[in-house]
């Protein structure tokens, strides 16, 4: 029953223990303050979740998904601003109407490309769809010239050099270094109260669950296999008939995607959108949080990106200058000794032991689980 | 953008621009040189090279207040020690790193750019509670300072033309030890084929320290130039590190001319633009430019043909 196109067995119950995790646990032991922080953690989870494909299985380390983050993130707070900005708030601007940084660096109109966010619809469809059609043409200018590896996370990281400097450098059009500050209401709804800070963070979890189930579909799929495949040896598959190219522009279009709901999540969860969210450093945060739970684990991505940032916020608030001597560390010491992340420890040392003791009677072969996938070397 | 200004007026322009951009293009060059010989020659992907440049630029600054404090006298001189300390300082950190922490990783040349971020961010730290978070500059002596008149309109700032000089020496020597000498000639067999040149007897592990040495001795050279054109703080590095990144890949990795190509080009559109919108948005343009002509052309200016 359990063993479907979207988990096996042991998949399942890994699931269920996050589910339980996310949705019984956390909530019941956590003050609405610390929960809105691990909510804030979580949008960075569906992008380690977007890495894991596009990294993990696909072999492509894109060091841009700050990039992608940023504008899914942008997308909706642009829509919480103008709903923040309408005329009876804004009656003390020079222009009445106008997000309050735009009227400080004076513009007097709303300009064309802010219009259409004032519908929702066109919001949502814009969260999705911008950054997937701006990574479709990333994708499809760099892969179908078949440049990828250290080519491709170089060029990713100087277009999140680029948007930064943008987003900084337009300050009427963007809010600049400070970002989009002060969302308040979503459709008259109010985001700031403790409440609406619950109503949210089960929400995210909610499609943080959907999102899993697109990755493990994708990676139960042939298309999954066909993915590791490229990794381990591309020519291969290219001489099989495999279009190679568009299989990596879907890869890194769908770790786009993810990406941009993470941060539409985050506009909504933390209030505010900043360009220090799209820049070269938070993108191989992102990275690290991939990197330390597992490139190759859909679960291991999200239980990396809370044991990453629990560790930040607590060594930073405590040691301030300890904080980067730590994650310095952790980046070579994961990269040098578990490539394979929490997940391969898990995978390694628990995960046998565990089985041994339940399954001590009757041994069967598990088929497709991640030790499988991690044997050998790991990408490139 | 151009209207405004007369002929004449747009060719003081350009020339004033131009020499302005000179200290940028040798601090991209030398840079780019490093990044060119670790990540061509050896395929690493250093994301710490900023962070060997700024350990340049510190040892320029700790040597200038030395000089100040104990030998006045010499002060006008102090440049070409410093110069040649920060290559020792950033070679032999480089030469350890190398044994330490790349070694273990040539198989795997994504991970090496994981392994030197977090190296990065060490040594940023370890700067910080060194140096201190303030940003320090360096006093020039005299003679480095103010500019040659060449005509009216003209002025060609002194320190560039220096700093260009030696920048021109520093490659030409480089290219004198990769492509004439007995021991670049070993680098070049390692790049080739690894397996081969060690069974002819190269001591291909000594080799690759050398040259990751060599590459981050020059980031310290840099260091010393960089000191020319910005204070020196534990993140200034970090702003270099993508543009260096893309002159390589702009040039065409493992192509020295195309380095300093390339090099020449990305700094000279920034400096010339600068002067007709605001830094940023000189900046963007130029980085978009070099993005897209890579979407265009992928292998770079100059690449070498091979086959793979």
């Amino acid at each position: 029953m359990t063993d479907n196109r979207f988990f096996n067995r042991s998949e399942f119950i890994g699931i269920l223990v996050l589910a339980v995790f996310l949705v019984v646990v956390l909530p019941l032991t956590l003050d609405v303050f610390r929960l809105n922080l691990v909510a804030k953690y979580l949008t960075y989870a569906f992008v380690a979740l977007g890495l894991v494909i596009c990294w993990g299985y696909g072999g492509i380390l894109s060091l841009g998904q700050g990039v992608f983050f940023g504008l899914g993130g942008y997308c909706m707070a642009m829509f919480l601003k103008l709903e923040a900005s309408s005329v009876e708030n804004t009656k003390i601007q020079s222009t009445p109407g106008i997000p309050d940084f735009m009227d400080w660096n004076q513009i007097t109109a709303l300009p064309l490309f802010w219009k259409p966010f004032s519908s929702l619809t066109f919001t949502i469809a814009a969260i999705i769809l911008v950054p997937g059609i701006f990574a479709l043409i990333i994708g499809t200018a760099m892969f179908k010239r078949r440049v990828g590896g250290t080519y491709f996370a170089i060029i990713t990281q100087a277009v999140a050099a680029i948007l930064t400097i943008l987003i900084v450098g337009q300050q009427g059009y963007t809010g600049g270094i400070n970002g989009m500050t002060d969302l308040r209401t979503l459709k008259g709804w109010d985001i700031r109260p403790d409440h609406a800070k619950i109503v949210l963070y089960f929400f995210e979890v909610g499609l943080l669950f959907a999102c899993i189930m697109i990755a493990q579909f994708v990676r139960h799929s042939k298309l999954g296999r066909i993915l590791v495949a490229m990794r381990e040896k591309e020519d291969r598959v290219r001489f099989s008939g495999y279009s190679v190219a568009n299989f990596k522009i879907f890869a890194f279009c769908i770790a786009a995607v993810f990406a941009a709901i993470g941060g539409a999540m985050f506009a909504l969860n933390v209030g505010f959108m900043s360009p220090s969210f799209v820049g070269i450093v938070p993108s191989i945060e992102m990275v690290i949080y991939t990197a330390v739970g597992g490139r190759l684990s859909i679960l291991g991505a999200v239980y990396g990106t809370l044991l990453v940032n629990f560790a930040k916020t607590s060594l930073s608030e405590t040691f301030p200058e300890l904080w980067l001597f730590g994650l310095g560390g952790l980046f070579i010491a994961v990269v040098l000794a578990f490539p394979n992340g929490l997940a391969g420890i898990w995978g390694d040392y628990v995960q046998p032991r565990i089985d041994r003791l339940i399954t001590s009677r009757k041994p069967k072969p598990d088929g497709w689980t991640d030790s499988s996938v991690a044997d050998g070397a790991p990408a490139e | 953008m151009f209207g405004d200004y007369s002929l004449g007026d747009l060719g003081s322009i350009f020339v004033m621009q131009g020499f302005a951009g000179l200290i940028l293009f040798s601090v991209y060059v030398l840079m780019a040189l490093g990044l060119a010989i670790i990540f061509g020659q050896m395929g690493v992907i250093n994301m710490a090279h900023g962070e060997f440049m700024i350990l340049g630029a510190y040892v320029t600054w700790m040597t200038s207040n030395f000089f100040q404090s104990y030998l006045p006298g010499l002060f006008s001189g102090y440049f070409f020690l410093a110069m040649i300390l920060a290559f020792v300082a950033s070679g032999a950190l480089g030469m350890l790193v190398e044994w330490v922490l790349i070694r273990h990783l040539y198989k795997r040349p994504l991970d090496t750019l994981l392994a030197t971020w977090g190296l990065s961010l060490m040594l940023q730290q370890a700067y910080r509670s060194v140096f201190g978070a303030r940003e320090v500059g360096v006093e020039l002596p005299q003679w480095m300072l103010g500019s040659l008149h060449v005509t009216d309109s003209i002025e060609v700032p002194i320190n560039g033309v220096f700093v260009m000089c030696l920048t021109v020496l520093i490659t030409i020597g480089v290219a004198y030890v990769m492509y004439k000498s007995r021991w670049g000639r070993q680098v070049r067999a390692v790049v080739q084929n690894r397996i081969m040149a060690g069974a002819v007897g190269i001591n291909t592990e000594k080799v690759d320290r050398y040259t990751f040495g060599l590459g981050c001795g020059i980031a310290g050279v840099a260091g010393s130039a960089f000191t020319m054109i910005g204070s020196t703080g534990p993140t200034s590095g970090q702003l270099y590190i993508v543009d260096t990144f893309l002159v390589v890949v702009f040039g065409g990795a493992a192509s020295l001319i195309g380095t300093i190509a390339s090099a020449f080009s990305i700094s000279q559109t920034q400096s010339t633009l600068e002067f007709f919108m605001s830094g940023s948005m000189a900046k963007v343009l130029t980085l978009l430019a070099v993005v897209g002509i890579l979407m265009l052309r992928p292998q770079g200016l100059f690449a070498l043909k091979v086959r793979k």
